[in-house]
C-alpha cells in the first residue's frame, strides 16, 4: 500500500519550478517506500536532486556515470543476493541516458535477468547539457541539435519504441505511465517492483524549460499528451499489450500549439503537412494498442 | 570544501537550500473553497504541501517555488496565485 504522507525526496532540490522530472522522483519514492536503493544516471535529476553536499533522496542513493546506472544497479543486485537481503534497487534515469547512452548496459543487465527495476523519466531530450535531441525526442521538435529553420521542421526521425525493445528481452514487466496520472504511475511502479525479474517503466515528464511553456501547465501538457494519443498508456506482460488507457481523441495540434519547441509548425505560416504527418502517428497508435473511445452518433 | 569518503551526504540535507526565495508568485489557499480533495499534495513537484494539524491543506512557503501546478490543476478555485511582496 502506498502512504500518502510518505515524502522520501525532499525539498530543496534545485529543479526548475513544475519540473516533471521532480515529481516522477516524488512518486516513485512514494511507490517504493523507503526499503529501497535507488542508482540515478548523469542527467537533470541526478544535478537537481544531489548537488554534493545537499541531497533530496531519504533512500540510500548513488550516481556513478552518465552510462552505466544499469550496471551499478546489477552490481548491488547481485550482491544484495549474495547477503540475503530484501531492498529494492530502482534505477531512475533520463531519456538521453536510457534510449542512447545506457543501451549497452541495460541490455545487459536484462539479458542477465537481474532483479530490477528501471524507470525512465522521459522529457524527451537531453535537458541538462542544454537541449540536444535524444532518441526519445519526438517527430518535428526543435531542440538544439535538430533546430527548425529554413531547411528543416526539426527533428527527423520518430521516437525509438524502447518499451519494446525491453519487452524483447524477456522483461516480465514494461509499462508507460505519465506524471499527469499519478495514482495510475505508482502502481505500476509498485507493480513493477514486485515483479521478480528485470522491469521497465518509462514515465512522461514534461520539462518547461526544454520544451517551452510556463510551469504551471507541467501536468496539463502531459494530460494533453495522453489525449491526443501522442503518448499512450499501457502495461505490457511478458511481452503482451494486456492493458492501455483508453481516451475520447482530441487532434494532435491541442497538445503542439502549447510549446515552443512545435511552434515552427504554426508561424510564421501553418505546416499542414506536417501537422497531418504527426496526426497520422497519433492514429497509429490509436489503431495499435485501441485507446479510441467511440461516442455514439446523436 | 572536504570531501567525505565516496562523496556521502546527510539524507535530505537539500532542506538547507531554501527555494522559496525563487517564488515570483504565490499560492494562497482558500479554506472556504477546499474540499481538502489533496490533489495539490500529490502534484507538487517539491512536496511542501502538507496537512496542517486543523486538517487543512497548506504549502510550506520555505521551499514553495510557486510554479502554479497546484493552482492550475485544483479541482476547484480554492488556491489563487498572487504576486509576491518581499
Ligand atoms: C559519457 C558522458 N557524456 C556526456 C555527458 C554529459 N551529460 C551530462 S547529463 C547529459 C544529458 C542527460 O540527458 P537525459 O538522460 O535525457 O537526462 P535529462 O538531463 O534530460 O534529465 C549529458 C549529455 C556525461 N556526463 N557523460
Ligand atoms: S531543465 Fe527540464 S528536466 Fe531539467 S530541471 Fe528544468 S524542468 Fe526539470
Ligand atoms: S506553487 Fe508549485 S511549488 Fe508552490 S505549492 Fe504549488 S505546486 Fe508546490
Ligand atoms: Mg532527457
Amino acid at each position: 500500500m502506498i502512504d500518502k504522507n510518505l515524502e522520501l525526496f525532499d525539498c530543496g532540490h534545485r529543479a526548475c519550478g513544475g519540473c516533471g522530472a521532480a515529481l516522477a522522483a516524488r512518486l516513485v519514492t512514494k511507490a517504493a517506500g523507503k526499503d529501497t536503493i535507488v542508482v540515478s544516471a548523469t542527467g537533470c535529476m541526478e544535478v537537481f536532486s544531489t548537488p554534493y553536499p545537499e541531497t533530496a533522496w531519504k533512500v540510500p542513493w548513488i550516481h556513478s556515470l552518465f552510462e552505466n546506472a544499469s550496471a551499478v544497479a546489477s552490481g548491488i543486485e547481485a550482491s544484495l543476493k549474495k547477503q540475503g537481503r530484501t531492498e529494492k534497487v530502482v534505477i531512475m534515469a533520463g531519456d538521453g541516458a536510457t534510449f542512447d547512452i545506457g543501451m549497452i548496459c541495460i541490455s545487459g543487465a536484462f539479458e542477465r535477468g537481474h532483479d530490477l527495476t528501471y524507470i525512465c523519466y522521459d522529457n524527451e531530450a537531453y535537458m541538462n547539457t542544454g537541449i540536444q535531441r535524444s532518441g526519445a525526442t519526438p517527430y518535428d521538435a526543435s531542440t538544439t541539435t535538430s533546430p527548425a529553420g529554413k531547411c528543416s521542421f526539426g527533428n527527423k526521425r520518430p521516437k525509438k519504441d524502447m518499451p519494446q525493445i525491453l519487452a524483447a528481452h524477456g522483461a516480465p514487466y514494461v509499462a508507460t505511465a505519465s506524471i499527469a496520472y499519478p495514482a495510475d504511475f505508482m502502481q505500476k511502479v509498485e507493480k513493477a517492483i514486485n515483479t521478480k525479474g528485470p522491469c521497465y517503466v518509462q514515465v512522461h515528464a514534461p520539462c518547461c524549460t526544454g520544451w517551452g511553456f510556463e510551469g504551471n501547465q507541467t501536468v496539463a501538457i502531459a494530460k494533453l499528451a495522453i489525449e491526443t494519443g501522442l503518448w499512450v498508456n499501457f502495461e505490457m506482460v511478458d511481452g503482451k499489450v494486456v492493458k492501455a488507457k483508453k481516451v475520447v481523441r482530441k487532434p494532435v495540434e491541442e497538445y503542439l500549439k502549447t510549446q515552443k519547441r512545435f511552434r515552427h509548425l504554426f508561424k510564421p505560416k501553418r505546416q499542414d503537412a506536417e501537422i497531418a504527418a504527426i496526426q497520422a502517428m497519433a492514429d497509429k497508435n490509436a489503431e495499435k494498442y485501441a485507446i479510441d473511445i467511440k461516442l455514439k452518433k446523436e | 570544501m572536504a570531501l567525505a569518503v565516496g562523496c556521502r551526504a546527510r539524507p535530505g540535507k537539500s532542506r538547507d537550500n531554501k527555494t522559496g526565495s525563487w517564488r515570483v508568485f504565490k499560492p494562497v489557499f482558500d479554506r472556504e473553497k477546499c474540499t481538502q480533495c489533496g490533489l495539490c499534495m500529490t502534484l507538487c513537484p517539491e512536496g511542501c504541501v502538507h496537512e496542517t494539524e486543523e486538517g487543512f491543506v497548506a504549502p510550506d512557503y520555505t521551499y514553495c517555488k510557486g510554479c502554479g501546478i497546484c493552482a492550475e490543476e485544483c479541482p476547484g478555485t480554492a488556491i489563487a496565485m498572487k504576486q509576491e511582496e518581499k
